[in-house]
């Protein structure tokens, strides 16, 4: 509970110093242009766009650290998510272009995501079946698919053009009250995970597993279904980015879409209290990490920290998560 | 006699909750075989670790060559010439053999490393010759067979000057054959003036090799016997022999009719011959033997952990198929493990949430938790079980062993077993709530409840079985009605002895 308090604060703390740099920064630069008196109407709207393309980032980024924590909490772990992704987008690209294959989106859509649901489902079997490492699984995940994704459009880019601007606007780029797409996308996802984590007998079960596995199956629950269905959720969501991100930029590049981008997702689950180990994280945890995540390198920018050092300054937040986590642990068994 | 070379005086020791050892004298000659028998946690191990290193005791002084010693760490034991060899072989076994002798002490002087390898495989041959190691010294340690790889061991023992040679169920894993050359081996040692202390459990190999025997019994010394005294009987006499304590409640009646029935049960690993065995409603039935007698594997193999490689299971008559534990748990046989730390409860949550979570299928609307009726069998579960906890939503890794395991029997209680198999169901609990535990498992006999009672504490067994089965070496070795039990036939048939 207190870790989550502290990651709140941690949260707001960068907000507030974001939101404070971004205003005197402006503020300055006028002042330095020679104004005579603040342009505060210019200010305001810097601001408003900063923050709605910060929104977006976040609810995009969050779909793929909720299929990270979900898996996190059962004990698993993805390092494919990143090459799905790329797959994902590529796929759905060719699918949708005219040059291509001319599909309508929906089924194309519907396709693609239950493409990630089978990857999902063979990185889960040769988990719990073949008992292969989840690590060693998705690492090679990660390889596979991104050739993949490269030999199926030949290492070409893949653009939409202008054939889907209509349902690019209503898929990602149009907002609704006031929100980006990608945030309302989230929300809903970050909505139902929560009750399946924190309010079915599912999540009580993934937690179970990810805590002592051997304790959950000698209680009689089904371990290796459930890590299955973990797996597939993290694949889908994977996925869902994948389409997602076609959306937004209009264009999948299957050598590099996605490049990193487990890292990303592990990171903001762990930022937002999943613990490696398994059993332990929440949806409002999740939140947070991958707001601190997107809004970070952001703030090193605004501060002046030369955006070179953005993965250095990432790398150490997380370090000092990760720190802090052990301390608390340990400060809180020595005072019992 | 030849001269005293090792005496340890007096040696206490104990562990959080556990008096280990007190009290304990042990005297060791020159060129002595001495073994050291005892029950499961009678303390032969703790002191064997003592003298070598392993642990330090609380209390008590050892002598060599009749000067005060003490043993920090098990590098200063090996230095005084005391080796210790555990039951589990700690070799490397990526390295090869010579590599293994003088692991940790390769010769450093300068020169290529080629050089320096041959050094070790050239002084290595005339110790694996001495003990009739006959491989070649660079054959790797994990192609030797288990006889092998201990004779490296000893090996290793050799080359730092060992005097005192302790050896830890040295014969578990061996062939009849290694074992015979493993004597041949150890009479060598004694004649060129090694002393070697010898635990086990296998009094006949006791009584092949020993010049002398100490018995402990729950941590102290309960005798010793001189050579020309040593036979099955005389050691068994002494490891048992405590009074029995009165706090075993009988209130359930005559066991009623059968509920579980295995026949012809074997699993992958499993020795001699198969298991067969019933329970009967109303009946609690000790399982007793010694550590690697096979109970637990038994227990798990029909619970569903285990794999089962022949026979069957059978509640009230009709066959079940169980390949994993929620089989068994359908079927309402459910297992109380031997570890409940790792096994039996999920330390980081809740005791609600252990409480409920074999039977969260019951407690679910729409398979979303039901919260009310959750809170409601754990508050009954600990009102039942008298489960001491500030609230159902402590973390159950904080509470002590005995509510622990209450936690563990409420868990399965709320769902309503037939059959409970307990594994161990008082190790490390204190006293009250042992006496509480042995309540309840009377009452659930009185209700009906089958329960098979793993145990390695033989006041248990008496106490609280209506008959017992005893197990050695992967097989049933008897099996005792209650009017036959005592301690003396249970370890009989748990040492491997037989009853015509």
């Amino acid at each position: 509970m207190k870790k989550f308090i502290g990651l709140f604060c941690f949260l707001l703390i960068i907000y507030g110093v974001l939101m404070t740099s971004q205003v005197v920064g402006m503020v300055n630069k006028q002042r330095e242009a020679g104004a005579s008196s603040i342009d505060w109407a210019r200010i305001e709207k810097a601001v408003i766009d900063n923050n709605y393309n910060l929104l977006e980032r976040v609810g995009l980024n969050g779909i793929v650290c909720l299929g990270a924590a979900i898996l996190i909490i059962s004990g698993g772990i993805d390092l494919s998510i990143g090459s799905v992704v790329g797959l994902s987008a590529t796929l759905l690209a060719m699918l949708l272009r005219n040059e291509d294959y001319g599909w309508h989106p929906v089924p194309a859509i519907l396709v693609v995501l239950l493409m990630g649901s089978l990857i999902g489902l063979i990185n889960g079997l040769l988990v719990t079946k073949v008992r292969v490492q989840a690590f060693v699984v998705t690492l090679c995940g990660l390889f596979v698919f991104r050739g993949a994704a490269r030999w199926v459009a030949r290492d070409n880019v893949k653009g939409l053009g202008v054939q889907y601007d209509g349902l690019t606007e209503v898929l990602y780029k149009s907002e609704s009250l006031g929100l980006p797409r990608s945030v309302i996308y989230f929300l809903v996802l970050a909505i139902i995970a929560a009750v399946f984590l924190h309010l079915s007998i599912y999540g009580r079960y993934l937690y179970a597993i990810g805590n002592n596995e051997r304790a959950a199956r000698y209680s009689g629950i089904a371990t290796d279904r459930y890590k299955l269905v973990a797996y597939v959720i993290c694949s889908t969501l994977a996925a869902l980015y994948g389409v997602l991100y076609l959306m937004k930029h209009n264009s999948a590049q299957p050598s590099s879409d996605g490049n990193f981008l487990e890292l990303y997702a592990i990171a903001g689950a762990v930022l937002g209290g999943c613990s490696l180990r398994g059993g332990e994280g929440n949806i409002l945890g999740v939140f947070i990490g991958t707001a601190i995540l997107i809004l970070l390198p952001n703030l090193t920018n605004m501060i002046g920290i030369p955006s070179s050092l953005e993965y250095t300054v990432i790398g150490g937040a997380l370090l000092l998560g990760a720190i802090l986590d052990e301390v608390l642990r340990r400060f809180g068994t020595v005072q019992k | 006699m030849s001269e005293l070379l090792l005496e340890a005086r007096s040696i206490s020791k104990s562990f959080p909750g556990v008096q280990a050892l007190k009290d304990v004298d042990l005297r060791l000659h020159r060129g002595e075989v001495l073994a050291v028998v005892g029950e499961n946690g009678a303390g032969k191990s703790t002191l064997m670790k003592i003298l070598g290193g392993v642990y330090t005791a609380d209390a008590g002084s050892i002598l060599l060559d009749r000067r005060p010693v003490v043993v920090s760490d098990v590098d200063h034991a090996q230095r005084l010439g005391i080796a210790l060899i555990h039951q589990e072989l700690n070799l490397a076994e990526n390295l090869d053999v010579a590599a293994n002798i003088f692991l940790g002490r390769e010769p450093t002087w300068g020169g290529p490393l080629r050089l320096i390898r041959r050094r070790i495989r050239h002084d290595a041959k005339p110790i694996m010759d001495r003990l009739g190691l006959d491989c070649s010294p660079s054959k790797l340690v994990s192609d030797l067979s288990i006889g092998r790889q201990q004779l490296v061991e000893i090996a290793r023992a050799l080359s730092l000057k060992t005097r005192i040679l302790i050896m830890d169920e040295p014969t578990s894993s061996l062939t009849q054959r290694e074992t015979e050359r493993l004597y041949q081996v150890i009479r060598d040692l004694k004649r060129d003036g090694i002393s070697v202390l010898y635990i086990s459990h296998r009094l006949k190999e006791v009584e092949a090799i020993a010049d002398r025997v100490v018995v402990l019994r729950d941590g102290r010394n309960a005798g010793e016997l001189k050579a020309g005294e040593i036979n099955h009987a005389a050691m068994v006499r002494l490891m048992v022999g405590r009074e029995l304590t009165k706090f075993f409640q009988r209130t359930r009646g005559a066991p009623g009719k059968r509920v579980l029935d295995v026949h012809e049960l074997a699993w992958s690993g499993k020795t001699g011959p198969s298991i067969n065995f019933t329970l009967r409603a109303g009946e609690i039935v000790g399982l007793a033997g010694l550590v690697g007698a096979g109970r637990t594997e038994l227990a798990e193999t029909i619970f569903g952990v285990r794999k089962r490689i022949a026979g069957s299971i059978h509640i009230d008559g009709a066959p079940l198929r169980i390949r994993r534990p929620k089989d068994a748990i359908r079927a309402g046989i459910f297992l109380v493990p031997e570890d409940r730390r790792t096994q039996g409860l999920v330390l980081a949550e809740s005791v609600r949430d252990n409480l409920s979570l074999p039977s969260l299928d019951r407690l679910q609307w729409l398979r979303l938790v039901a919260r009310k009726r959750e809170k409601q069998l754990a508050d009954a579960q600990v009102k039942q079980l008298n489960v001491r906890t500030p609230s159902i939503r402590q973390t159950v890794g904080l509470l002590s062993g005995g509510n622990q395991q209450k936690v563990i029997l409420g868990k399965w209680l709320a769902r309503g077993p037939r059959v409970l198999i307990l594994d161990e169901p008082t190790r490390g609990v204190d006293v009250g709530a042992k006496t509480e535990i042995y309540s309840l498992m009377d009452q659930l006999a009185a209700n009906g409840l089958a329960i098979l009672m793993i145990s390695s504490d033989l006041e248990e067994i008496l106490g609280m079985s209506d008959r017992v089965l005893v197990m050695h070496e992967g097989r049933l070795a008897g099996e005792l009605p209650r009017e036959r039990m005592n301690e003396e036939r249970i370890m009989h048939l748990a040492t491997g002895g037989a009853f015509k």
